[in-house]
């Protein structure tokens, strides 16, 4: 069983290395500086988030499983989710997902391998068209590897 | 002999398999009399209505003069735009006592089942009913809290638990219609109904229906005593108010996941009192934190409704207000933090939420509020993080959220104090497999910690520092420790400690859709590979069958003795009420 796993990782971080590297002029953004404020009616972007709006930026955390083999988009999470977010309920997902919006479809990481995915930061809801997923922060244009 | 082919032919003919003939309430249902159900008949076929007939006691359903006042069943000939047809009676009810025998045919099956409608058997005995639920709290739990609370000396502890000192006691069987394992949204609905249903299922038969909210509703206590007897209701938990366990006090869905309509059907319920975590499926989808899908404030609508809105331990203080007569609290946009991280380790969201009450502030407030009503009050109270810790093997935290719970259930007695007008319940919703066999010794020299278990006369006692005023040990990092062990669990790392860094994550997913494997973070040094007893799709410890220990006091509580159905917790506080007489 070991082996099998090893081979199928293998397998799946092949491509990631071709899925490009992060811009070096992309600034850093940790996920406990994304939100500046924690409330119960609500979270408030940082400073520092509102500041990279519009420009690239790099932000490391866990792919959650995707909605597919291949996709355009996952969902960027903090700390590993074991869960789909698509296809599981309204219940427990954490708050401050970041959506990332690749540049081409790639094929995902293992849940527990950490990423580093650059692209364009962009705040605000956005209703995806194609799964109705509501996020409130964005990678766009984006690439990842496995760090 | 000829009865037992005859009962034989009609188990079949109802057992839930697909393409059976099937009627809701299924077969040795416990109904309240007056109590509102949904009679649903559910045919293998397309029927035809001019052949399908439904008889209680052999008498016409919709007779004027029968039991349902007149009241027709209304036919769907394809239910779903499936070739099968459907019987659907919304809201019914039976006021008098007795055995009922509900025969449904169309004309070529037929199936029969038996209700037994009962009422207290004597006048309202209790002003106020508490419920006080331990969710998944086994015996190991309560016994490591009490270790951890009441500290041992040669053998004897040198205090109990307040639960420990309720007289009235029970085992409680937790099984569902559907499984002998059941989870928290069946076993709520079971206390909150009386009617035993399906997994994920809330306050309805799960029936074939293909909407999560079609399916045969069951109306609930709190529904009940509002109605009948102006009663208030209060929800108060530290998991999201959504979870399970609260939303068993109001809500009718096949699918407890279903967090946006649960808030909307506790917003359409109204409780006096509603308190937890969650805020999340109350902000608009606008606002970041929201898990909505659409613009509503719920927290603005309960507040146009006349609550008082709390977000903060602080804010609680509006209870002590006589005005305040409907309190809605949010500590957390998720579920609240444990005891453990709370007080001590800092972990979880704490800082993020430093402001959360714990569940005693909460129950203090909760009473306040609903004490102001002379009708009385049904008062739901859960300690949810006990389940939440024990799925991801997490002794510790689990052991100090049933300290929280029993922490909680002092305020109530001392709230009760010698008034003998409320019947209060203590009782987990279900159990997970989990047993004490001794200490973890780090004076033991060994390369491997496991070799540091020590069991009989070598495991001696823990060192946990006393508790302090609040009632925990200060600290669960100490070198002589206990060792504490699940029954099911996936691959996970066995660190033999205590998790400082925060709540545990023991398996993640291998690739995409691969199976679980044991999560690399728990991977610390001397931890030890564990290889799972569950399918490799498990990520955490399961649920256990066995039986959940129930005690209680108070005005009917005497009911409660010897191995019980969890439906008869329902029983039990309603007799209790004097519910169900003419």
């Amino acid at each position: 069983m070991g082996m099998h796993i090893l081979a199928r990782r293998a397998l799946l971080a092949a491509p990631l290395l071709l899925a490009g590297r992060p811009a070096r002029a992309a600034e850093r953004l940790q996920f406990d500086d994304l939100y500046g404020g924690w409330t119960v009616t609500g979270l408030v972007f940082s400073d520092r988030a509102k500041a990279l709006a519009g420009q690239r930026a790099t932000m490391s955390g866990f792919m959650a499983p995707p909605l597919k083999a291949e996709a355009d988009f996952f969902v960027l999470t903090r700390d590993p989710l074991s869960m789909c977010p698509f296809c599981s309920s309204d219940a427990e997902w954490p708050p401050d997902v970041v959506v990332a919006y690749l540049k081409r479809e790639a094929q995902p990481t293992a849940p527990n391998e950490v990423i580093e995915v650059t692209g364009t930061l962009e705040l605000g809801s956005w209703t995806d068209p194609g799964t109705g997923f509501v996020s409130q922060a964005r990678l766009r244009g984006a690439a990842f590897r496995v760090t | 002999m000829r009865a037992a082919v005859i009962g034989l032919v009609t188990a079949l003919l109802v057992s839930g398999s697909a393409g059976a003939q099937v009627v809701y309430p299924l077969d040795r249902a416990e109904i309240l009399a007056g109590s509102r159900f949904d009679l649903k008949v559910e045919f293998p076929a397309v029927a035809d209505p001019a052949r399908v007939r439904v008889t209680v006691n052999g008498q016409d359903h919709a007779a004027a003069n029968g039991v349902f006042g007149g009241r027709a069943a209304e036919f769907t000939a394809r239910e779903d735009g499936k070739d099968t047809s459907a019987l659907m009676l919304r809201g019914a009810s039976i006021a008098q006592p007795g055995t009922y025998a509900v025969t449904a045919t169309d004309g070529d099956r037929t199936a029969t089942v038996t209700w037994q409608v009962y009422a207290a058997p004597q006048p309202r005995r209790a002003k106020n009913v508490i419920l006080m639920i331990g969710d998944g709290m086994a015996m190991a739990n309560v016994t490591a809290a009490r270790l951890l609370y009441g500290q041992m000396t040669e053998g004897r502890y040198r205090r109990t638990l307040a639960m420990d000192g309720l007289p009235a006691m029970a085992t409680v069987g937790t099984s569902g219609t559907d499984s002998i394992v059941t989870d928290s949204a069946n076993s709520a609905s079971a206390y909150n109904t009386g009617h035993k249903s399906a997994v994920n299922a809330l306050g309805v038969y799960a029936s074939r229906s293909a909407g999560t909210l079609d399916h045969p509703k069951v109306v609930t206590l709190g529904e009940i005593v509002r109605r009948q007897l102006g009663m208030s209701v209060g929800i108060v938990t530290n998991t999201e108010i959504q979870d399970a366990t609260p939303a068993g006090v109001f809500a009718h869905t096949r699918r407890r996941a279903d967090y946006i309509p649960i808030t909307d059907q506790m917003l359409a319920f109204a409780p006096e009192v509603a308190m937890g975590g969650g805020s999340a499926s109350f902000l608009p989808q606008s606002t970041p934190g929201s898990r909505r899908r659409d613009e509503k404030d719920m927290i603005a609508a309960f507040k146009e409704r006349g609550y008082l809105f709390a977000d903060t331990a602080a804010a609680l203080s509006v209870a002590a207000d006589p005005g305040t007569r409907r309190m809605l609290g949010l500590f957390n946009l998720g579920n609240m933090d444990g005891a453990l991280d709370r007080f001590y380790l800092k972990k979880g969201t704490v800082r993020r939420f430093p402001e959360q009450p714990d569940l005693t502030e909460q129950v203090s407030a909760a009473l306040q509020v609903l004490e102001r009503n002379p009708a009385g009050f049904y008062l739901m109270i859960e300690s949810g993080l006990i389940d939440k810790f024990n799925h991801p093997l997490d002794w510790e935290r689990s052991v100090y959220d049933t300290i929280m719970l029993d922490r909680t259930l002092k305020v109530v007695l001392d709230w009760a104090g010698d008034r003998n007008d409320t019947l209060v319940i203590v009782v987990p919703d279900h159990t997970h497999g989990v047993g004490i066999v001794g200490t973890v010794r780090d004076e033991v020299q060994a390369e491997q910690m496991r070799d540091k278990v020590s069991v009989y006369a070598d495991a001696g006692f823990p060192n946990y520092p006393p508790p302090d005023a609040r009632g925990y040990p200060p600290s669960v990092d100490v070198s002589r420790r206990l060792a504490m062990f699940y029954a099911s669990f996936p691959d996970y790392y066995e660190s033999y400690r205590p998790n400082l860094d925060g709540p545990r994550v023991p398996a993640v997913r291998s690739g995409a859709s691969g199976p679980f494997v044991a999560n690399e973070r728990g991977n610390v040094a001397g931890a030890q590979l564990r290889l799972g007893n569950l399918p490799r799709d498990a990520e955490q410890g399961v649920h256990s069958m066995d039986d959940a220990l129930l005690r209680a006091v108070g005005p009917g509580s005497d009911r409660l003795h010897g191995f019980v159905d969890n439906t008869f917790v329902f029983r039990a506080m309603a007799e209790a009420l004097g519910l169900g007489r003419q």
